[in-house]
């Protein structure tokens, strides 16, 4: 009807929508209180001598210099741009109603680099940022593919608690398999039977008895927690070098890549592990946003009436997404035992699950987002490790308590309302 | 699931709840459809009783014991090793499987209820003191969660409201000297205090800003976790003086639970207060306009909204009285149990044991009263299995979970064992009511 009168009058006056702006007011506090943060970290409890960054590590060991540079004033210089920056983030939300996420990120960046240089100060020994970074990613894979995991099950309607269970299940099958066979790849495929066997629990009384997801997920980290450590207790332990002695995945280190300084080393020479992480992530972001599957895996998560009304088999679709997301999941249970520690030992995963979760939900149930949250946790929980054997002034509890603070604000700051798939966490019941 | 939940809030307004009532958490409400007169009724009510949440809870406790068993019996050494020539004596391995299954199942029960090896029954009975020792924090932990679960809220931070309640409670209990009975009292309300701030945290950042209380309290266990252990190895905050250890000092007299039946008995006041929260918690749920209020947002928080319930208000006091319930089974721990000083693995697992607990007992007061005792059993007697026939107590946690597991799905239990759908008629009869029950019920 408005159309056709629009049609006969084309002079009429152009239809003016009114714009809602909604202002979030939660970024430039959040932005203030860490400046205000660094304000009394780094000036008021501030620390002399100078800093001294190395950039040397990896096979190739290139010689590069040392960057040594003044304690005080760097963190002077660093936490007065800081300050500015929060001040600016209040006039950019009051001009352009929003403050872009490359601007906290720019933010976040010159905070941890003033922390770095403020905890290494007072001519301790000099921080070694290759380490600190391959450290980094190592502590990421297991979050990143829960991340990964979980984002695929969500966003197609199941909420995945049970990422811990799923972790801790890969790791553990791929011990017992890999050592005893003596082949790390029927080690990986036994952790990806594991974590698919995991999702297949979730998914029966998820999707076929409607039962709350959350709880189901809940019981099943115990359940898995109890079984690992019943048969660790039980059976592996009594001939661990039978049962509990996988070999260690290989390192390949990519020809040209990893003989880049700093990079190379941490992004390049690594096991097949991270290699096929690399390729998950690329292959999740490009399956959800440009593929039939991933089409029909979202509009399940969304509105599953409507792709039902459309023919997709909302169970079906559920079910084997669900499997998916345990395969990859448990691929990263295998990396706490094939690729860093070599050995099973009980409740190894140690709650590193529920911060693949977290990531999930910082990441706002995007892969490339929840990725890029899994590695800060991961930098996170290294820094600790670096930063005791630098010798720093922070209590290590402290450092270890940071990435969840980081989530908590994130969750209630940064990310604020988090809107999920519509229909996770909700049984389809076709009628 | 609209009609479904217009049903729930209806039978929530009028304060009563049949037996096989919706349930909130688990979602296995069925829904009775109108009684056929023809039908024969004491046949009914055997239908009825046969496929209820009574008789579904007693098989689903069977069942996880039954697969326990499969695992004790295929990871025994004796089993695999008569299993070696099943088929020239097959007789061998069943007695293997016999022996190690009624064997870990004897000591479980000897080590939770009633241990015939002693002369009197005052030290017979000890075992069943015990597992109301193990209960009385899971109970009131249990009822912390349940609460939270009714409002629609998921308290997974047991841990972390523990740990700061246990800190709390702990340094009125060893910094002052009270007259007897207060400084009990003023150790407890700390305890509650702790842990109701710790909860309250997630609570107030959930109502203000939406921030999921799943992540913020899995995050704030962690915070605790590592403030804790930080406060315990700083001399001058949490930790004994004179010692490296990462260890509290120990509790004064006056602020220590006494013992209930004497002190040849574990089990102190705590129990007490258990039974009393219980109490309460069924008054504050059932019968104060509060626990409404809980229910209500609990239901739907949107027809709650509309109601004229400031939902942000319910949603901070559901989870600091939920806090302040789990700060209570600190308060156990540390002026019942432990009284000699607390390191930071004092909660003991107790807060997502509690998790299972509030399922178990579906978010009642009551049935999360005999789940928290069902489990302190399992606690109690796994402890004496570990000890005296070497299986790990960890089996514990497996039938524990399976149990909740088989409960929050009674169709799967229904059909293990073949058991009517409530309600449903026979289905030569009347073939068509049958198909309509089955589908309510799923819901």
């Amino acid at each position: 009807m408005t159309t056709t009168t629009d049609h006969t009058i084309p002079d009429a006056a152009p239809i003016v929508l009114e714009k809602t702006v909604v202002k979030s007011w939660k970024t430039p506090i959040t932005l203030s209180i860490v400046a205000l943060l660094s304000i009394v970290l780094f000036i008021v409890f501030r620390r002399g001598g100078d800093t001294t960054f190395t950039f040397a590590g990896g096979r190739i060991a290139p010689s590069l210099p040392q960057l040594v540079v003044p304690t005080t004033l760097t963190c002077v210089i660093l936490t007065t741009l800081l300050a500015a920056m929060a001040a600016l983030s209040w006039w950019l939300l009051a001009r352009f109603a929003k403050v872009p996420l490359w601007y906290s990120s720019v933010f976040a960046f010159i905070f941890v680099v003033a922390f770095l240089t403020w905890a290494a100060g007072d001519n301790s020994r000099p921080l070694p940022i290759t380490s600190l970074l391959l450290g980094a990613v190592s502590l990421s894979v297991p979050y990143i593919f829960g991340a990964l995991g979980g984002v695929i099950s969500e966003r197609s309607g199941v909420v995945n608690i049970a990422i811990e269970g799923q972790l801790l299940a890969g790791a553990f099958l791929a011990a017992v398999v890999a050592s005893m066979t003596g082949s790390v790849w029927l080690g990986l495929v036994a952790a990806v039977v594991a974590g698919v066997l995991v999702s297949f629990i979730l998914a029966a009384f998820a999707i076929k008895y409607y039962v709350d997801q959350v709880i189901v997920g809940v019981v099943i980290n115990v359940l898995v927690l109890g079984l690992t450590n019943f048969f660790y207790s039980q059976v592996l332990a009594k001939d661990a070098s039978f049962l509990n002695d996988p070999p260690l995945l290989p390192s390949l280190p990519i020809p040209g890549l990893s003989a880049i300084p700093v990079i190379g080393p941490v992004l390049f020479d690594q096991s097949i592990i991270v290699y096929l992480m690399y390729i998950a992530v690329a292959a999740v972001y490009i399956g959800l946003f440009h593929t039939r599957w991933g089409l029909r895996l979202r509009s399940v998560g969304e509105h599953p009436q409507a792709a039902d009304t459309v023919g997709i088999n909302v169970t079906g679709t559920r079910f084997w997404n669900v499997s998916l997301a345990g395969a990859i999941v448990g691929l990263g249970g295998a990396y706490f035992t094939l690729g860093s520690v070599g050995s099973f030992s009980e409740d190894m995963t140690g709650g590193q699950g529920y911060i693949a979760l977290a990531a999930v939900i910082f990441g706002r149930w995007d892969p490339i987002r929840a990725t890029l949250a899994a590695l800060l946790f991961g930098f996170a929980s290294n820094l600790q490790y670096t930063l005791a054997a630098v010798g720093s002034p922070v209590p290590s509890e402290f450092l270890l308590m940071l990435p969840y603070v980081v989530t908590i604000l994130a969750v209630a700051g940064f990310v604020g309302y988090v809107r999920g798939p519509a229909a996770s966490g909700k049984p389809y019941i076709k009628s | 699931m609209s009609d479904d939940s217009g049903a729930q809030a209806s039978a929530a307004e009028t304060g009563t709840e049949a037996a096989g009532s919706a349930d909130v958490a688990l979602e296995t409400g069925s829904q009775v459809p109108p009684d056929d007169p023809n039908d024969n009724r004491w046949n009914d009510a055997l239908r009825q009783i046969l496929g209820g949440s009574f008789v579904i809870s007693i098989l689903a406790v069977v069942l996880a014991l039954i697969v326990g068993a499969i695992l004790i019996a295929v990871t025994d050494p004796g089993v695999q090793q008569a299993a070696g020539y099943f088929f020239s004596r097959p007789g061998d391995t069943f007695q293997a499987i016999w022996n190690v299954v009624s064997g870990a199942y004897s000591s479980l029960f000897q080590g939770a209820i009633y241990n015939f090896g002693r002369p009197t029954f005052s030290a017979g009975i000890r075992p069943f003191t015990d597992t109301l020792t193990y209960a009385t924090p899971l109970i009131v932990a249990g009822l912390g969660v349940g609460l939270g679960f009714r409002t629609g809220l998921f308290n997974i931070g047991g841990q972390g409201q523990m740990l700061i309640a246990a800190a709390f409670c702990g340094w009125i209990g060893w910094s002052f000297d009270l007259p007897p009975v207060l400084h009990l009292i003023v150790a407890i309300v700390a305890g509650f205090v702790g842990g109701a701030i710790w909860a309250g945290i997630a609570g107030v950042l959930k109502a203000r800003t939406g921030a999921h209380e799943v992540i913020v309290t899995i995050m704030l266990n962690w915070i605790a976790f590592y403030l804790i252990s930080y406060l315990l190895r700083t001399p001058g905050a949490l930790q004994e003086h004179g010692t490296n250890n990462p260890k509290s000092p120990a509790i004064l007299p006056n602020a220590i639970l006494p013992p209930l039946f004497g002190p040849q008995y574990q089990l102190h006041w705590g129990f007490v207060i258990s039974i009393a929260a219980t109490i309460v918690v069924w008054w504050l749920l059932e019968r104060s306009s509060l626990g409404f209020k809980f229910r209500a947002v609990g239901e739907n928080p949107n027809a709650a909204r509309v109601a004229g319930i400031s939902v942000k208000s319910v949603i901070i006091w559901a989870l600091v009285i939920s806090g302040g319930l789990v700060g209570l089974a600190a308060v156990d721990q540390v002026l019942g149990t432990t009284t000699g000083g607390f390191s930071s693995g004092i909660d003991a697992g107790i807060g997502f044991d509690a998790i299972t607990v509030a399922l178990l007992g579906r978010s009642r007061p009551i049935g999360i009263f005999v789940a928290g005792v069902l489990f302190g059993a399992f606690k109690a007697g796994g402890f004496l299995m570990q000890a005296a026939n070497n299986i790990p107590i960890d089996i514990v946690l497996v039938v524990q979970s399976l149990i909740v597991l088989f409960i929050a799905a009674p169709p799967l239990v229904r059909a293990i064992f073949r058991l009517p759908t409530p309600g449903s008629k026979p289905r030569t009869k009347t073939p068509a009511p049958t198909a309509t029950a089955e589908e309510a019920t799923a819901k």
